[in-house]
């Protein structure tokens, strides 16, 4: 048997090679998307859509009508509950490894009990308080409200992430800073923390977009319409016009808002990369 | 005191130490005086980094007593914070502040414990930066180095807190065999230039030419120490013996279970 020959009985045999069976496969399914997209081009009644969701008008009328402002108070939200967050959290997680007993269960218990609660609760907790214990007044209103409201919630998660990123700092590191004369304090506060924040970049920066979408809940504590932040602002004015496009327009800006995020720490990453 | 009437740095009295049941260190008597360099061999298990770790009370002692110039650092009382200024530490693995520049490695110390001011602290680190030949390389950061340059900076940064007394935890272990001279170097100056040293080692040669005496360890006690021409040269005991053959002639060493 000739070579020539030996190949025509193995195409024979097994049909298709895999390439070809791969490349088949491909065009199939570029085919059912194109079916797809026809079928939506022209059954959909486009005009009622763009009408409902991307009325230009609309759009128009939201941006100059206090959509970045209400951005604005969605950063402000979300900034200064992130700052409690942080704080509280480090805080937190130095405690659940401290040697005291008591100071470990307190702050397991608190980060198990908010780590475990709708943020929804906090917040109708929040709007509730003034009515418990009247004559209440939480500083920097509404501020004060938010930032707590959220910081509390944020800390439970960002305990954990912290605490996990300390724990990854290499034994060798507090061992070299105290052989040097470090107190504990010190050798923690120098050493310890600055590299475990490193660590742990990126998932605390996964907690801040998430409390960007966590502070759209400020609604539910009902701050006036100077403080309303894209939701709040988004929600108010489709329900005045009695079109979505509003909303859809307060959606896109928190996009505007997580995508630089993203970037950002992809940033820090790579620099922090270079100094490991 | 010694004959010669200087006090030692180091004083060891019945030192134990376990870790569970497992007993590392089954006292140990020993000391360190001044200007001396000691080099402290032995089979891997045999305790003698654990020995070095208590000098500095990175592990804490289960039994005996530890003194470092004339202060009981077992005391739990001691200003231990205080007491280890005095010890430098050179760790097998470096451990080097990643996060931190070569120059900041060696003054980030020197300004919060010693209270040193930032133009000080500098003048210092670059005087010991320069020490261990590594002057051009301040602003580089940790990762940017070899392991022998690493290592040049750790024994840098812990001269800069002018310490009385320098420990080395197997300095060379971690490194490419053609960089272990280079570190090996830097340690020979510094013991000319009459540190104080106490040295975990595997070198036979640099033991062999740079301590003043050499003390052999095995399953948690001292076998024997003296100088390194007689426990090196001319060791009294068969445990010395076996682990000095399995050493400076490895390819001849007989398959055990």
């Amino acid at each position: 048997m000739s070579k020539t020959e030996a190949a025509a009985t193995a195409t024979e045999r097994r049909g298709l090679s895999p390439r070809q069976r791969a490349r088949r496969s491909r065009q199939i399914q570029y085919a059912i998307l194109v079916v797809l997209v026809l079928v939506a081009l022209f059954t959909a009644d486009w005009k009622q859509i763009i009408d409902v969701f991307f009325k230009p008008e609309l759009v128009w009328d939201a941006i100059t009508g206090g959509l970045w402002h209400a951005m604005l108070k969605t950063i402000e939200y979300t900034a200064g509950a992130f700052v409690i967050g942080l704080v509280a959290g480090t805080v937190l997680a130095l405690m659940r490894l401290s040697q005291v007993g008591p100071y470990r269960w307190l702050a397991t218990a608190y980060i198990e009990f908010f780590r475990g609660l709708p943020a929804i609760i906090v917040f109708i907790a929040f709007s509730l308080l003034p009515l418990a214990f009247e004559g209440l007044t939480i500083p920097f209103d509404p501020y004060g409200v938010v930032w707590l409201a959220l910081g509390i919630v944020a800390a439970a998660y960002m305990a954990e992430v912290i605490r996990a990123g300390i724990q990854a700092v290499p034994k060798g590191q507090i061992e070299a800073a105290r052989s040097l004369g470090m107190p504990f304090g010190l050798a923690t506060r120098k050493i310890v923390l600055p590299q475990a924040f490193r660590i742990v970049l990126p998932p605390l920066a996964n907690d801040l977009i998430l409390l960007v979408k966590d502070s759209s809940l400020v609604f539910i504590i009902g701050v006036s319409t100077d403080a309303n932040e894209l939701t709040g602002f988004g929600r108010e004015m489709a329900n005045n016009e009695s079109n979505l496009t509003p909303l859809i327009t307060a959606g896109f800006c928190y996009l505007l808002i997580t995508l630089p995020l993203g970037i950002l720490v992809r940033r820090l990453e790579a620099q922090a990369a270079k100094a490991r | 005191m010694t004959v010669d009437g200087t006090r030692p740095i180091v004083e060891i009295q019945n030192l134990h130490k376990s870790f569970g049941d497992n007993h590392v260190l089954r006292g140990i008597d020993f000391t360190v005086n001044q200007r001396e360099v000691v080099c402290v061999i032995g089979p891997s298990g045999s305790g003698k980094s654990t020995l070095l770790r208590c000098v500095n009370l990175l592990e804490q002692p289960s039994d005996g007593k530890v003194f470092v110039r004339g202060e009981d650092i077992t005391d739990p009382d001691c200003f231990l914070d205080d007491a280890r200024r005095h010890i430098g530490m050179v760790f097998q693995q470096f451990n080097l502040f990643p996060h931190l520049s070569v120059l900041t490695n060696c003054t980030v110390a020197q300004t919060t414990v010693l209270k040193r001011k930032q133009s000080e602290a500098v003048a210092v680190a670059r005087a010991n930066l320069e020490r261990v030949g590594l002057h051009e390389k301040i602003d580089a950061y940790p990762a940017q180095l070899s392991g022998g340059q690493q290592q040049r900076v750790a024994i840098a940064r812990a001269l800069s807190m002018d310490p009385a007394l320098m420990l080395f935890d197997e300095p060379t272990s971690a490194l490419d065999p053609e960089l272990v001279g280079e570190v090996l170097t830097v340690m020979r100056k510094l013991a000319e230039d009459g540190m104080t040293m106490l040295v975990v080692t595997h070198e036979m040669a640099f033991a062999r030419e740079v301590a003043d005496r050499v003390v052999f360890m095995d399953a948690g006690v001292i076998v024997e120490q003296g100088s390194p021409h007689d426990v090196i040269g001319a060791p009294q005991h068969d445990r010395t013996r076996t682990f000095l053959k399995r050493v400076l002639d490895p390819t001849h060493v007989p398959p055990t279970s």
